[in-house]
């Protein structure tokens, strides 16, 4: 028998009792899932039919696993068939049956197989190569040097998740990890960032699918991240967006506005400023998401989300003006007035005193 | 790394501690020193009181009188729609009224978005007008100096990128949100050192001349 990972996916799917029934409707879901037209289904099945199944290896640095707790919610296609049938996960600390010496065999085996052929996906943000390699090790390796060592011969990055993709909650001021974001450290090969805190389960299967159907990477915005989930803001997409436009707010929690649905831009919503698809692909199977349940966008899926001012603070106010800044520049600027009135009171008194009357003979003798 | 998110988070952070420290010192160093320096000691015997009468000045002068509409009706019609569109826009859109109760700590009630957002387009249209009227006016594109251009130029934009940023016609938006900041952060600073002081000193000196023709039991 074949190994499973030579097999292309129409035999492993086939393999496993998927039928073309089955197999069309999957293809469906991921066109409308990468906003691709319903008929470009036949040219995705035709496509995954032939793919071969890439070896995937999955690095999880400094990190709360809520990634991959993430990816386990996956419903479009869901983890089983991402693991079983999409792709060879050789790698995973936390899916992965082997520990110790015999995973880390598992990833160097996988790296050796699948040389320049394999997907690396990171979750987690890696302590820079000044920083101390202390603060995150794998098996008595520093996250830096695994990352290094196993992006060397990868086809391509995935960085999931905010820590991964922008440095995340641990490079939040100041940042005492030095923690770096995968795209800060590899730059020689392609790296997609699938950011959010943690990203919808069905983006980070959505991006492996199209990986597979197309083999190439799907088109990015200036972060690195896929246009076709991130391409819109929570504002433009938020079914509270009428509210906004005709000037309804809730102004706290618990106030009439909340409770009729208003938009929650005063109580802190990020979403004007945060690219993520959480308003057009929701989570939970598409059952609700944060601004449905009543809670503002965080914006997790925006660089430096942790230091981009309070939850609770809108869109508008400033990081770190209050108060007492401007009261205290105020009054040096009331010092400085008065320290200048007073240099022309002086100019005045002194050239009084110092005045010399002259004739208008002296005058016209001058002249 | 730097990109769009990172420009606005720079234009909240940074940028707006210096520019407002900027307006803070340098508008109250005149003020004070206005204050301060005062008026020569008038030693005639008053006629009347000087408060009434300056404070009816102060409102009296913001109406151009019958002469002044007569002889430049563009410069008060246009003169104050913009000026009305510019003052709805900064202190009533819902987003200002939450800045400016992040930065004193108090506010006061919003407009409703469509409102402020007319207003908005007005003002734009109206401060375009002012402009071709500068440019074409024989008089005024003579008597007009650098500073008369760029103060114009800094007011415009500030309104334009605030209309792009809300149409969210810009992309990414926090570039847009961040323009716009920033415009408003270079308002902040050249205002005290400019003819822009005139948002604060206008109605002082309304004051003073009021004051001073109430003294002598005259008209103003």
């Amino acid at each position: 028998m074949r190994k499973r990972s030579d097999k292309t996916l129409g035999e492993s799917l086939r393999d496993h009792g998927l039928s073309r029934r089955g197999f069309l409707k999957l293809c469906a879901t991921t066109a409308s899932l990468m906003a691709l037209p319903p008929s470009m289904a036949p040219a995705i099945a035709a496509a995954l039919e032939q793919a071969r199944r890439p070896s995937v290896i999955w690095l999880s640095f400094q990190e709360c696993t809520g990634c991959t707790e993430s990816l386990t919610r996956a419903h479009a296609p869901t983890l089983e068939d991402l693991i079983l049938d999409f792709i060879s996960l050789d790698y995973h600390h936390t899916l992965q049956a082997a520990s110790g010496e015999a995973a880390e065999a598992a990833r160097l085996q996988a790296m050796e197989e699948n040389r320049g052929q394999y997907l690396v996906i990171v979750d987690g943000s890696i302590p820079g190569p000044d920083a101390n390699p202390g603060f995150s090790t794998v098996a008595g390796h520093s996250n830096y040097s695994i990352l290094m060592e196993t992006v060397e011969h990868a086809a391509a990055v995935i960085a999931v998740g905010t820590c991964a993709a922008f440095g995340g909650l641990p490079q939040a001021n100041p940042n005492p990890t030095g923690a770096m974001s995968v795209m800060d450290l590899v730059r020689d090969k392609p790296v997609i960032n699938v950011p959010g805190c943690p990203p919808i389960p069905m983006v980070i299967t959505g991006v492996i699918a199209h990986y597979l159907i197309f083999g190439r990477l799907p088109e990015l915005d200036s972060y690195g991240r896929p246009l076709a989930f991130y391409g819109q803001s929570i504002h433009d997409r938020c079914y509270r967006r009428p509210f906004y436009d005709k000037g309804l707010f809730a102004e706290s929690f618990d106030d009439e506005g909340a409770k009729l649905g208003w938009c929650l831009y005063r109580l802190g919503c990020k979403g004007p400023t945060t690219y993520n698809a959480c308003a057009t692909m929701k989570w939970n199977d598409g059952t609700s998401w944060p601004v449905e349940a009543g809670h503002p966008c965080l914006g997790c899926s925006e660089p430096r989300f942790w230091d981009a001012g309070g939850f609770y603070e809108p869109v508008s106010v400033p990081l770190t003006l209050g108060p007492t800044t401007l009261l205290g520049a105020g009054a040096a600027g009331a010092v400085v007035g008065g320290g200048l009135a007073a240099l022309s009171r002086k100019k005045g008194r002194d050239a009084a005193a110092t005045r010399q009357p002259v004739t208008v003979d002296e005058l016209e003798q001058k002249l | 790394m730097s990109g769009s998110m990172e420009f606005l988070l720079w234009t909240k952070g940074p940028v707006f501690d210096v520019a407002l420290a900027i307006f803070a010192i340098g508008l109250l160093a005149r003020l004070v020193e206005i204050f301060m320096l005062g008026r020569a000691p008038n030693y005639a015997e008053p006629r009347a009181r000087e408060w009434p009468a300056g404070l009816r000045t102060m409102l009296t002068r913001t109406v151009a009188d019958p002469g002044t509409f007569k002889r430049a009706p563009f410069n008060v019609v246009v003169g104050w729609i913009w000026h009305i569109g510019f003052l709805t826009a900064l202190l009533f859109f819902v987003p200002h009224v939450e800045l400016i109760q992040g930065v004193l700590g108090f506010a006061w009630p919003a407009l409703p978005n469509p409102l402020v957002d007319f207003a908005t387009a007005v003002t734009i249209l109206a401060l375009i007008a002012t402009l071709v009227h500068r440019l074409t006016h024989p008089v005024k594109r003579h008597i007009s100096t650098v500073e008369d251009y760029l103060v114009w130029a800094v007011v415009f934009m500030v309104v334009l990128t605030g209309y792009l940023a809300y149409h969210r016609l810009v992309e990414p938006y926090p570039l847009a949100l961040g323009m716009h900041i920033l415009s408003a952060e270079i308002l902040l600073i050249i205002l005290p050192f400019t003819k822009l002081t005139h948002i604060f000193t206008a109605f002082i000196a309304r004051w003073y001349n009021g004051a001073a023709f109430g003294r002598k039991g005259v008209q103003s």
